[in-house]
């Protein structure tokens, strides 16, 4: 086939393009894939017993956490959907947040009674959170990684890598509304290290799932 | 390619076309075709391959940049879009052709801003034989839409379709060739 073909047949009768359909429809599995996770979190463990832990402020702390990443993975995601864009701040803004959650909860280790540091690193339900964030995120992974293969992803790794660390901190939102371990270093640790574990997992098969 | 080069009229074309303006479209095709011929032959010399590879790749980079159009973002230059589609098909050809990727520096790509014109060069591509490929329904849309040059509302009445069916089909259908190139290579 001569390339002139080719360009005969992709101009004639050409559509217009609707502009900021890929913004709006990451957005939307942002969204949808959120709820997933909350729906699978009360379908399998449930919400927290008891009342007022919803005041607390360590929920606010997990899901501030996590809207964070979330936020910044989702405007990061926009770019690398979008050939030719870096977004070289947005990751400094997730860097800080690991950094801020991880020395708070050096912190409060060194500062707390010795006698209960294990409890405040391993809480009551360590093995449960470990297991339910990844399984809670594996829904929204899904649905971001059908959403960016409608994008042009060009950073394939980096891409997946994203992808793998909202739908894991969607999965951390969805179990803080379960989790009964309220701790800073609880939340660096877990928190933090199940998101990051989700990242990893994210690039390490982003590239196969991404490619076009 | 060259960033400076022609910035501004590359991306009022692009601009043009993504309202739907045909003939801006196919200008813009038709100049990045001979900017993308002159970025793929240089690359692909250095690793001892012809003009017949260089055409195919400069055929799916050219499907991409039209099928993915809608992730430009106007507010942003437009040749660095472009540039960042052609590496990555470069780059994915060559992890499909498991050639020494290791001694290829593709970063040094700025010195390349000799465009050829000739356009005579066929690809290995079968416009046949990538229509063979497509559903039969999708294939009559394209058919009608794309090469006979029907207005949607003629093909609608032709293929028994509604005009919204028309559109979405030949839409999907292009996404299908665009597979179908890239699946050509390997």
């Amino acid at each position: 086939m001569k390339t002139d073909q080719l360009i005969n047949l992709l101009s004639t009768n050409l559509e217009p393009v609707k502009r900021g359909e890929t913004k709006k429809m990451l957005t939307w599995t942002i969204l949808a894939g959120g709820l997933a996770a909350v729906c699978l979190m009360l379908a399998t463990v449930g919400l927290r017993p008891g009342g007022g832990w919803f005041l607390s402020g360590y929920l606010l702390l997990k899901l501030l956490f996590m809207l964070i990443l979330i936020g910044a993975g989702a405007a990061l995601l926009a770019k690398l959907v979008s050939p030719g864009q870096d977004g070289r701040k947005l990751y400094t803004v997730i860097l800080l947040a690991f950094l801020a959650i991880g020395s708070a909860g050096v912190c409060a280790l060194v500062l707390g009674p010795p006698a209960a540091r294990d409890q405040m690193m391993m809480g009551s339900q360590w093995a449960t959170c470990a297991l339910c964030i990844p399984l809670f995120a594996i829904v929204p992974f899904s649905a971001l990684i059908w959403a960016l293969r409608r994008g042009a992803p060009t950073n394939l790794r980096r891409t997946g890598a994203v992808a793998g660390l909202v739908a894991g901190a969607l999965g951390a939102v969805a179990y803080a509304f379960h989790c009964p371990d309220d701790s800073l270093p609880f939340i660096a640790l877990w928190y933090g290290g199940m998101v990051a574990l989700c990242a990893l997992l994210g690039a390490m098969i982003g590239p196969r799932l991404l490619r076009w | 390619m060259n960033v400076s080069t022609s910035e501004p009229e590359l991306r009022a074309l692009m601009i043009s076309g993504l309202d739907g303006d045909a003939a801006a479209h196919r200008t813009l095709l038709e100049n990045l075709s001979s900017r993308l011929r002159g970025y793929f032959t240089g690359q692909l010399n250095r690793i001892g391959r012809g003009p017949v590879e260089a055409e195919d790749l400069v055929q799916e980079a050219l499907m991409a940049i039209h099928t993915r159009r809608h992730t430009y973002d106007p507010a942003q230059l437009f040749t660095p879009w472009v540039y960042a589609i052609a590496r990555y098909k470069f780059v994915d050809y060559l992890r499909r052709e498991k050639a020494s990727m290791r001694d290829l520096p593709i970063e040094d790509t700025k010195e390349i801003t000799t465009s050829d014109n000739s356009g005579q060069v066929e690809s290995s591509l079968d416009l046949k034989r990538l229509m063979a490929g497509l559903a039969p329904k999708v294939r009559q849309a394209i058919q009608a839409v794309k090469l006979d040059g029907l207005s949607v509302s003629e093909a609608a009445a032709q293929c028994g379709m509604s005009e919204s069916n028309v559109k979405v089909t030949v839409h999907r259908g292009l996404k299908a060739m665009a597979r179908l190139i890239r699946e050509n290579r390997s």
